[in-house]
């Protein structure tokens, strides 16, 4: 997509009618001014439930040791793991809207890069939740960090897992950096908003100072540009180590060098479906269709559709390839997995992956914002039947057939697995409360952008009139 | 402890004792309280007891602080006599001078005998500090030649069962009330006495089968005092239908011996000679030795429940029970023997067999098993007399036992007589009849109506809840006692530690009921041996018979009998139609007496790979027609009674035909045994010993999971499901993960276990690491023979005792996370009814490329220079990557806190130099590095190298069949480098580049080539 192609007139990225005075207004009351609504209260009230229950979950879990879960031997692997990955992928589209869109200077990723990193932050709390539980003595998870100690011991650095704990606390790090940086303007907006003084108190606290000045504006952008600079090989580098988590090791159905690029398209893929799921409810609940608009809806059904279609790739290549390999292991594997104990699974994903996204061919499709939410609904449970398949179905069935074996979840892997998406909403919830979901000095911008084209246009039908 | 050294300012230790050791007598204790008013004794305890002594701060009692007095003084060595917990006044001796022969850290071996069904097995136990932690064979006992089987491993565990009885108890009213065995020897006594004017009229003694000479001449005396009393014996599975199938024969009672290493052709008639009955550590080992090229054996067996034994046939033939007496006549006429009334041809490989057996005369045999009547023993002896196997592979000797008796027969007599009230007096040493005996006699009933009764029994069970009395019995391990094995040699049994809750054997009970209350087991067996050894020096013979654990000379000499000349061969009664059970016993737990053994229980059942519990093994075609799958749940009806259990389609078991071993189902076996399985010796009926027929099936609309630890398939409740095992040993197959070829074909082509479509391994061009470790001392290697490996799951148990490897409970293995080191997995090959059968024990292959290695975050698991895959228990964080990694699915992790920590008894049992794992830990073989490194310091304490066979890893020790070698590769000469060389060796999934150190040798079948068998033979 070329930058310098017209808008499309009936899409506008902002509505009409907007000036700096009504974004600002707009988006700080959700904060400062608009009463609690029961809408919030009953999302973060089942947010906070399933808090509760992971609480619970993680407190046994800690108690008695991963044997609370359905691992065993030979899946030594299970819903922690899948979690993890799934979790990981969502948190892709945050990084990847706001700083490669932002690079290649995309401004309908303007109204949607605030919550989609601010998703991306939680998302990656969850996922980083997951090894740290899934580890039998997790009170030792400092020993996969190089630091120095009396036992004069180094992580084992051909361990994908030791890459693993780099790229992902890299990945938050940077998210955390560049969603914070780009908060500061707009925390400062609400320091001086805000009535009570508690609020000013906070609010000034974080936004360490901003006057606003030219100098500070300049610096701000400096750092913003760097950030996405940095961010934007992060993007690739996180699922890619990821997938070396499955691709290093033997087992048919994870060596395989289709993995790194198949991961990235999957999380990207994921992490688009997951922004479409929330930001519909969202601009709905919070009548921000104005500055959420079609325009954006549809440029992520198109992002969804792509990448909808590499993984599809992805998943025919693995199927071509075990067969070509001539290899017995690899061919059982696919047949496996097609065919085996947990086909249903499989044929579930393709199902949700590769069949329901093909609707969006049709641009009828990508202008219904249900259809877009259904089938976010649904990419986003293909996704997470993905990594099932990748970990459990590989695992089960490996090389000696008497070692072969079946994997279910226990309740408590499904208490932590819901217990996560409920921290995730517990956390959106607050963000949607307490911070603005959509950045008010960009939408400014953008309002300042509209007006100059408005202008320009104005200019160019009067050309002619002296 | 050493505090004499320790500085403690402001207090000398040393001035302490100074003063203490100025004090006596009364002045002492005194002089304790002085002692605590100082001011430096009080900040000394501050110091050296913080918590302590706040607490005395706190409210000082006096007993409090002589509590602290005593720690702390006996911590400094003032060496005060403290209370033992019993009251009695002993002294606490410091470990300052060594007690001769102890040396901390380094066991002890002595040699004794466990015994099985009345049978000795050889065995050397090892002591650690007082305390046997392992068993291994004792290579100078005949019925061990250094071997070892589960059950006889296991009895270890059973001394540490916290389960045992630990007290003398007695009825009181409907519970019981604990006593003490003074109080029950003179009751005993006392009731003896009543008994005394009728010369023991009412007198009935209840024993299992005695093959010890102390116990025997003891029961003989108290008979000789009590000439009306009778000693009854009963065996629920002992050797009753050889016995009886030799009166048939001989019209006299014999043992029967075999030797398999003579016999070429060998015939087994439903005998599991490889894994049951006394001396089978024996058999399998002659076994063994012939079943390698060029001069191998030939094994057919003829069998109603699939066994080890008929895994290892070359040819099998799956025959329900009641037909195999049709089979044995059949054969028993084509080779001349004279039999009475027509029979009917039996299978298409009869007469093959029978010029088999007779082109091999005197080097054949044939053996009948426990489960057949007593007429398929005499066709047995028969059918040996005419192949003239006797005196080259059949010897005959006089019986072991110290008293033969038909013991079914022996248990109606004593039932007659309780139910005729001529019973008013029962000691029952040992057994079990309550749970075991046949279903028409109900003893429970029985014991109640005779006034004093006894129970001696190592648990509170069945039987002693039935009993006036209950003794605990003491464990063989800690008791002296005698025992035979199966050729009569002797084994003088000593304990290796005091009785761990005052038990006492059956020696002591009977000798204080003989009014020798104080009469120790040593002296009773001391004096057995002295009366049997009037020459020489018998300090001399005693310490020899108790060093080399066998007392020499005193197997039995084979003895000439003849059959009967009248002996004929009428045919069966009509052997019954419908659906017949059979109850073999347990190929674990055995007869039931083990039941609370949670190795054993846990101990996956070699064929049906069956852990905790037992099933209803029936076909795959009869399960079809029955409308049954595995799991289902279904109610066994036979002449009134019932048990209900789930269902486990067996391929390879005989159609109409339907198993459910003996042995589970008990109500008080303890906390691990009881109800596990279903009982089915509620099914069993005097006349009916080993099966039954017309029993009904009836399919009970529900399933219930049977933990398996091969097919952990708990979804696929399909009828299907037993084809998974067929496709579960194709893909072994295909994958040539298990290789293997007739011996014909091996002959033909030695070096067929290479020839597949599998690169063994990368070029040295195609590999990017070529980083070649050179490996220039030591490199430990392991070969399995797969010809030999008869699947009996002896050094499964041994590497559990060895590596304190933890019971992890039947819902665990559903959860397909039991934790035993080896996998011994079982692959089918050929058609559903009738496969063939292979073992192979999986362990840690301990690769030169490990794929572990590579992906562990925290080098928990890394190489030695001698090529051992090493696993540091303290720095794994249970990532469980390394066993994702591991393509041979040999590494076992600890979900949750598996190893019981807590229970006080079982912590005695654990190995010492091996750590106790946490949860959250990754374990695997370690080759038993803990021996190469015992090896390795002996052999630098002697400065000399280690030599080939200094090291015995434990799974290689137990081996009846010496299948296991462990070495060092890089010694030439070594037996590993040799078996190395062997061209049926192969490496598991080779082609990986994981360079493997144990390797297996590929299996080999030695068929008839005039049978020609449907698709499935080798």
């Amino acid at each position: 997509m070329a930058t310098d192609q017209p808008e499309r007139v009936q899409e506008p990225v902002l509505a009409p009618g907007h000036t700096f005075a009504s974004v600002t207004d707009k988006i700080s009351a959700l904060v400062l001014e608009r009463p609690y609504n029961w809408r919030w209260f009953a999302g973060f009230t089942i947010g906070f439930v399933l808090v509760m229950m992971l609480l619970t979950a993680i407190t046994y879990l800690l108690l008695k040791g991963v044997g609370i879960w359905g691992i065993n031997i030979p899946v030594g692997w299970g819903f922690a793991i899948v979690n993890f990955v799934w979790w990981i992928g969502i948190g892709h589209a945050g990084t990847l809207i706001s700083a490669i869109l932002l690079l290649l200077k995309q401004e309908w990723r303007t109204s949607i890069n605030r919550f989609a990193e601010a998703m991306t932050l939680f998302a990656v709390a969850c996922a980083g939740m997951f090894p740290l539980l899934h580890m039998g003595r997790p009170w030792f998870f400092y020993w996969l960090a190089p630091y120095p100690n009396t036992m004069a011991l180094w992580p084992q650095w051909r361990s994908p897992l030791v890459w693993d704990v780099f790229a992902v606390s890299t990945y938050a790090t940077v998210s955390l950096l560049f969603w914070f940086v780009g908060l500061i303007p707009d925390l400062a907006t609400l320091r001086d908003r805000a009535r009570h003084p508690f609020a000013r108190i906070v609010y000034g606290i974080l936004a360490m100072g901003w006057r606003g000045s030219a100098v500070h504006w300049h610096r701000y952008r400096t750092a913003y540009l760097l950030l996405a600079g940095l961010a934007t090989p992060l993007v690739v580098s996180v699922h890619t180590v990821v997938s070396f988590d499955f691709t290093i090791g033997i087992v048919p159905g994870w060596h395989s060098t289709i993995f790194p690029p198949y991961f990235v398209a999957g999380a990207i893929y994921s992490g688009f479906a997951m922004v479409l799921t929330l930001a519909i409810p969202l601009r709905k609940a919070f009548k921000l269709e104005d500055m959420i608009t079609m325009h954006h809806l549809e440029n992520m059904a198109k992002v969804l559709l792509a990448t909808g279609l590499i993984v599809t790739y992805g998943y025919v290549m693995e199927t071509f390839t075990s067969w070509y390999s001539a290899s017995t292991f690899e061919e059982f594997m696919i047949n496996n997995r097609m065919f085996g104990p947990y086909a249903h699974t499989y044929w579930m994903l393709i199902l949700c992956n590769c069949v329901t996204v093909q609707i969006l061919w049709s641009s009828r499709a990508r202008s219904s914002v249900p259809v877009l939410f259904v089938v976010s609904i649904i990419v986003n449970i293909g996704m997470w039947l993905e990594r099932y398949v990748i970990v459990i179905t590989s695992l089960h069935r490996d090389f000696v057939p008497a070692a072969w074996g079946m994997y279910h979840g226990t309740f408590w892997d499904y208490a932590t697995y819901f217990g996560s998406i409920g921290l995730f909403m517990a956390l959106l919830f607050l963000f949607i409360r307490f911070l603005p979901v959509i950045s008010i000095t960009e939408m400014r911008e953008l309002v300042a952008e509209t007006q100059e084209r408005e202008e320009a246009r104005e200019a160019m039908t009067q050309g002619t009139a002296p | 402890m050493n505090l004499h050294s320790r500085k403690t300012s402001g207090l000398d230790l040393e001035q302490l004792r100074n003063r203490l050791a100025g004090e006596t007598g009364a002045r002492y204790w005194r002089s304790l309280d002085e002692l605590a008013e100082t001011e430096e004794f009080q900040e000394f305890l501050h110091r050296e007891f913080p918590r302590a002594a706040s607490e005395w701060a706190d409210g000082p009692s006096r007993r409090t602080f002589l509590k602290l007095m005593g720690a702390s003084l006996a911590l400094a060595g003032v060496g005060i006599s403290g209370c033992s917990q019993e009251g009695s006044v002993e002294k606490i001796v410091p470990y300052v001078r060594m007690p001769e022969e102890i040396v901390p850290g380094k066991p002890l071996k002595y040699a004794t005998a466990i015994t099985l069904g009345g049978f000795a097995t050889g065995v050397v136990v090892e002591s650690h500090e007082g305390r046997p932690t392992m068993l291994e064979g004792n290579d100078k006992h005949p019925d061990s030649l250094g071997a070892i089987n589960p059950y006889v491993q296991a009895s270890l565990l059973g001394l540490y069962d916290p389960d045992r009885s630990q007290v003398v108890t007695r009825a009181a009213g409907l519970s019981r009330g604990i006593s003490t065995y003074d109080m029950f020897v003179t009751a005993a006594v006392k009731a003896l006495d009543a008994q005394r004017p009728k010369k023991g009229a009412g007198l009935r003694i209840l024993t299992e089968t005695v093959t010890s000479p102390s116990l025997g001449r003891l029961l003989n005396i108290l008979l000789a005092e009590f000439p009306e009393a009778q000693w009854h014996q009963y065996e629920p599975a002992g050797g009753n239908a050889a016995r009886l199938g030799a009166q048939l024969a001989f019209g006299q009672d014999v043992a029967t011996r075999y030797h398999f290493d003579k016999a070429d052709v060998i015939l087994a008639l439903d005998a599991d000679f490889l894994s049951r009955g006394p001396g089978h550590l024996r058999y399998a080992r002659e076994f063994g030795t012939r079943r390698e090229p060029p001069a191998m054996n030939r094994l057919y067996v003829v069998e109603s429940t699939p066994t080890i034994t008929g895994g290892m046939a070359d040819h099998r033939l799956p025959l329900p029970a009641r037909r195999i007496e049709d089979f044995a006549r059949a054969l028993a006429q084509a080779v001349g023997v004279k039999v009475e009334g027509t029979v009917a041809g039996q299978g298409s490989w009869l007469a093959p067999l029978a010029r088999d057996l007779q082109a091999h005369k005197g080097a054949c045999l044939v053996v009948a098993g426990e489960a057949q009547p007593p007429a398929v023993h005499a066709l047995a002896h028969a059918l040996n007399q005419a192949l003239g196997n006797v005196g080259t592979t059949v010897e005959y000797t006089a019986p072991v036992e110290e008293k033969p008796v038909d013991q079914q027969e022996s248990l109606a007599t004593l039932a007659k007589a309780i139910e005729g009230g001529k019973v008013e007096a029962l000691l029952v040493l040992g057994g079990n009849p309550v749970y075991n005996a046949p279903a028409d006699m109900d003893f429970a009933n029985y014991l109640g109506r005779i006034p004093f009764t006894v129970h001696l029994s190592p648990y509170e069970d069945e039987t002693s809840y039935a009993c006036l009395w209950h003794v605990p019995a003491a464990h063989e391990l800690e008791a002296w006692g005698d025992a035979l094995a199966s050729d009569g040699t002797a084994t003088i049994q000593q304990p290796l530690i005091a009785p761990l809750y005052g038990s006492h054997s059956a020696l002591e009970v009977l000798a204080a009921l003989l009014r020798h209350p104080s009469r120790s087991g040593y002296e009773i067996v001391r004096d057995t041996w002295r009366q049997r050894k009037s020459d020489g020096d018998f300090e001399t013979f005693w310490r020899t018979a108790l060093h080399d654990g066998v007392v020499a000379g005193t197997a039995l000499p084979a003895k000439d009998v003849k059959l009967k000349d009248d002996l004929a061969f009428a045919p069966p009664k009509s052997a019954g139609d419908g659906l017949e059970l059979t109850f073999p016993v347990d190929p674990t737990i055995g007869d039931g007496r083990a039941a609370n053994n949670g190795w054993l229980q846990e101990l996956p059942k070699p064929i049906t790979k069956l852990a905790w519990g037992n099933a209803v093994l029936i076909s795959p075609k009869t399960a079809a027609r029955l409308r049954v799958g595995s799991e289902d749940v279904v109610v066994i009806r036979s002449q009134g009674r019932e048990a209900e259990a789930p269902v486990w389609v067996l391929p390879g078991q005989p159609d109409d035909s339907i198993t459910l071993t003996l042995g589970h189902g008990r109500t008080r076996a303890g906390r691990v045994g009881n109800r596990v399985g279903a009982n089915a010796y509620n099914l069993r009926r005097s006349d009916a010993p080993w099966f039954a027929t017309g029993v009904e099936l009836v399919p009970k609309g529900r399933t219930q999971t049977v933990p398996c630890t091969q097919n952990h398939r708990p979804v696929e409740k399909t009828r299907q499901e037993h084809r998974d095992d067929l496709i579960e040993g194709d893909y072994a197959h295909k994958r040539e993960i298990f290789r293997f070829a007739t011996l014909a074909d091996f002959i033909k082509d030695p070096h067929f276990a290479h020839e597949h479509k599998h690169e063994e391994k990368p070029g040295e061009a195609e590999t990017m690491y070529n980083d070649n470790f050179p490996y220039n001392g030591h490199a430990w290697g392991m070969t399995v023979n797969l010809n030999t490996c008869i699947g009996c799951n002896s050094c499964v148990i041994a590497c559990q005792a060895e590596n304190n490897i933890p019971v992890v409970g039947a819902e665990q293995v559903v959860l397909g996370r039991e934790m035993h080191w080896i996998d011994l997995d079982r692959y089918y090959h050929g058609n559903l009814d009738n496969p063939d059968t292979y073992f192979q024990p999986r362990f840690c292959m301990h690769c030169e490329n490990a794929p572990c290695e590579l992906v562990c975050p925290v080098a928990a698991t890394v190489h030695d220079a001698e090529g051992l895959n090493n696993m540091v228990y303290n720095r794994c964080v249970g990532t469980r990557y390394c066993s994702n990694n591991c393509p041979y699915k040999v590494r076992h992790f600890n979900f949750l806190q598996f190893a019981d920590q807590t229970t006080p008894s079982l912590k005695l049992l654990n190995n010492p130099n091996v750590t106790v794992r946490a949860r959250g830990v990754m374990e695997k073989c370690t080759y038993c590095v803990q021996r190469i490194n015992a090896a390795r310091y002996a052999a630098e304490e002697k400065g000399q190298p280690i030599k080939d066979g200094d090291i015995v890893m434990a799974c290689q020790a137990a081996c009846p069949t010496q299948a296991i070698v462990f070495g060092d590769i890089n010694d030439k000469g070594s037996r590993v480098s040799k078996a190395k060389a062997d061209p049926r060796n192969y490496g598991m999934l080779a082609e990986l580049n994981t360079k493997p150190r144990t390797t297996y040798l590929a299996k080999l079948r030695n068929p008839n080539p005039e049978i020609a068998e449907p698709e499935g033979a080798a």
